[in-house]
């Protein structure tokens, strides 16, 4: 379970590829605090759009990284949700809570 | 209910398993004809019911996890996920959304998913001897076939 980022004048964008489960999720949440944590980023911008599955491992990897962009005092937008990452996003409830563009 | 086709799987409790198990309910579930949507919600479903078993049934031990999936003939596949974990003592309060018992890595949702992506879902656990989830999805037939 993949995540590649780059960054530039503190924008961060983490882009998350494959299948996004509870087997791999704490690799993916952990390797984006970190991320996170080193680039103090004013705005992280996670890039779904190579995610081939997700289940609710998904809804707390979002969550997870958008508490902490919001202790960094950054914001979090998620681009290029495939249709089925969206449908169980959207089962969730977590357009109230997150952007996505 | 007549049943045209089943198969039955047995794994032990390792996380690696939940890639196999929904993969291999979207593989069987091919004979319904399914759209990309509908293997999708299954895919995803199996995938919430496996790694419960996984996360919760076994919580300090490799344990056995059965997965039935037959093929009813009303087009409907139904979904057995089994295990001989500890039990929920509180179904009604496990299927509450974001209500979870497990680590971070958990949202909490998990049945809230599968409630809204079959058509039927039942649960039924006895503390100490284990875990049924049963779940339908019709399949819709397709025009033309």
């Amino acid at each position: 379970m993949p995540v590649t980022c780059k960054e530039e004048n503190r924008r961060l964008t983490a882009a998350v590829t494959g299948e996004l489960d509870h087997h791999g999720a704490r690799a993916v949440m952990e390797e984006l605090d970190r991320r996170i944590d080193l680039a103090q980023p004013r705005e992280l911008t996670l890039d779904l759009s190579g995610l081939t599955f997700t289940d609710s491992s998904g809804i707390a990897v979002l969550l997870r990284a958008h508490r902490r962009m919001g202790q960094v005092r950054g914001v979090m937008r998620v681009v290029s949700t495939p249709d089925q990452a969206g449908k169980v996003f959207q089962a969730a409830g977590l357009e109230r809570i997150i952007r996505f563009e | 209910m007549k049943i045209e086709n089943h198969v039955t799987l047995e794994f032990p409790s390792r996380s690696a398993n939940e890639g196999f198990a929904r993969t291999a309910a979207a593989c069987f579930a091919a004979q319904l004809d399914p759209t990309l949507e509908e293997v999708n919600d299954i895919k995803t479903a199996v995938s919430e019911a496996v790694t419960n078993a996984i996360v919760h049934a076994y919580p300090d031990i490799l344990g056995k996890i059965v997965l039935r999936l037959r093929i009813r003939e009303d087009h409907a596949l139904e979904i057995t996920v089994k295990d001989w974990g500890v039990g929920i003592a509180d179904v009604d309060q496990a299927r509450t959304p974001l209500f979870t018992t497990g680590s971070e890595e958990r949202s909490g949702m998990g049945f809230t998913i599968m409630e809204s992506f079959m058509d039927t879902l039942k649960v039924r656990s006895a503390p100490g001897r284990g875990t049924t989830v049963t779940m339908v999805r019709r399949i819709a037939r397709r025009a033309g076939r």
